[in-house]
């Protein structure tokens, strides 16, 4: 008589309770996914192209979906990190609620599925950018940056720039300089913001082997690294602005929280014990990017507006 | 709970029999993926309707 167990396929496999649909939704990352929505819908609306919306919002339905998909595939390769750090300990996969296999699945359907009817459906150029950016996040980031160098969060945050840009591609059918200024305020605007998340979850990463910044390179770097890149960002920012695409509501807003995330930055350097300033600098930067991008679109639907009274 | 699956020697019972639990989430994914695919011939006919006939006819 063969005997089998069922456990590797078997989802109530063990003391873990059975999948709920919520498992699902919480393999999409909705939060990262909220983020994307918002950020690649205003790419779409400042491209100013007459886009259908139905079509606009199938885009960002694709979008949404693609952006799933790699969370889905960064939960499945990240299991083994994912149950070493009290932060990710109760995901889906390392509390044994989903079967990695099942979320393997599930992430590379989603992906296929969102790239393949966002080409059929709205454009090519957006979905090439959609792979790219799915193939970028898992192959890149996940599977090869993000435990090898404390560069990971750099490159890796290409990813999560693009939304804009495909955004862009999908209204357009191509690309301009405006959502590659987008594109850069995104890329200098993460290592900040994870470095800041870093420095008081360095146990966190260190327990899980991750290689981040104040893992690798100590606390005070970290703080100097943080200061360099606000640096840089500030007047990135603006950059809309500057070259035109915006008016002075955007000035104001971009100048201000410029100025604001330079100053955290600041406090984070110079900070000699405890987290508080990373803790504030962490939960700015959320409303930093906020802050631009839905003055983008409120710049954007005063029509232009602000734009005639600045010319 | 350990769940064991007893291949029996009778030839018309071989393979994996699964628990009732087991048989319950494959209907709930059955459903989801039913579900789904509804939803995406929904979508794809309204956009057919969007953008007129031709939809799959289009320069590279």
């Amino acid at each position: 008589m063969l005997k089998t167990t069922a456990s590797e396929f078997d989802p109530a496999a063990g003391a873990a309770a059975p999948a709920r649909w919520q498992d699902y939704v919480q393999l999409l990352k909705p939060r990262v996914m909220s983020l994307v929505i918002f950020t690649a819908l205003t790419g779409m609306v400042c491209a100013s192209a007459p886009l259908n919306p139905v079509l606009a919002g199938m885009s960002i339905l694709c979008i949404a979906v693609g952006a799933g998909a790699s969370g889905a595939l960064n939960m499945w390769y990240d299991a083994d990190i994912d149950e070493r750090m009290t932060r990710t300990a109760a995901r889906p996969i390392p509390s044994g609620r989903v079967a990695p296999g099942e979320a393997l699945a599930f992430g590379l359907t989603l992906a296929v599925f969102a790239v393949v009817v966002l080409g059929l459906l709205v454009n090519v150029a957006a979905a090439a950018l959609l792979a790219l950016t799915i193939a970028f996040y898992v192959l890149v980031y996940t599977m090869w940056l993000k435990r090898s160098t404390p560069q990971n969060i750099v490159i890796g945050g290409a990813a999560g720039a693009l939304p804009p840009a495909i955004g862009w591609a999908a209204a357009t059918g191509g690309l301009a300089i405006e959502p590659i200024v987008l594109f850069l305020i995104i890329f200098f605007w993460t290592p900040p913001h994870f470095w800041a998340l870093s420095l008081y979850r360095t146990e966190d990463y260190l327990r899980a082997g991750i290689p981040m910044l104040p893992v690798v390179a100590g606390e005070a770097e970290t703080r100097r690294q943080i200061l360099l890149y606000s640096l840089v960002l500030a007047p990135l920012g603006v950059a809309p602005w500057f070259l035109g695409y915006t008016g002075p509501l955007y000035a104001v807003v971009a100048i201000a929280a410029g100025a604001v995330i330079v100053a955290l930055a600041l406090r984070v350097r110079g900070e000699q014990s405890g987290h508080a300033a990373s803790k504030q600098m962490f939960a700015f930067s959320i409303l930093y990017l906020f802050l631009l991008f839905a003055t983008l679109l409120v710049d954007w639907a005063a029509g232009g507006l602000f734009g005639r009274f600045a010319a | 709970m350990t769940m064991s699956v007893i291949m029996n020697e009778d030839k018309s019972e071989t393979g994996i029999k699964l628990t009732e639990q087991q048989q319950r989430a494959r209907r709930a994914r059955s459903i989801a993926i039913a579900v789904s695919l509804g939803v995406l011939v929904i979508l794809f006919y309204i956009v057919t309707l969007v953008k007129g006939p031709g939809v799959l006819n289009r320069p590279l």
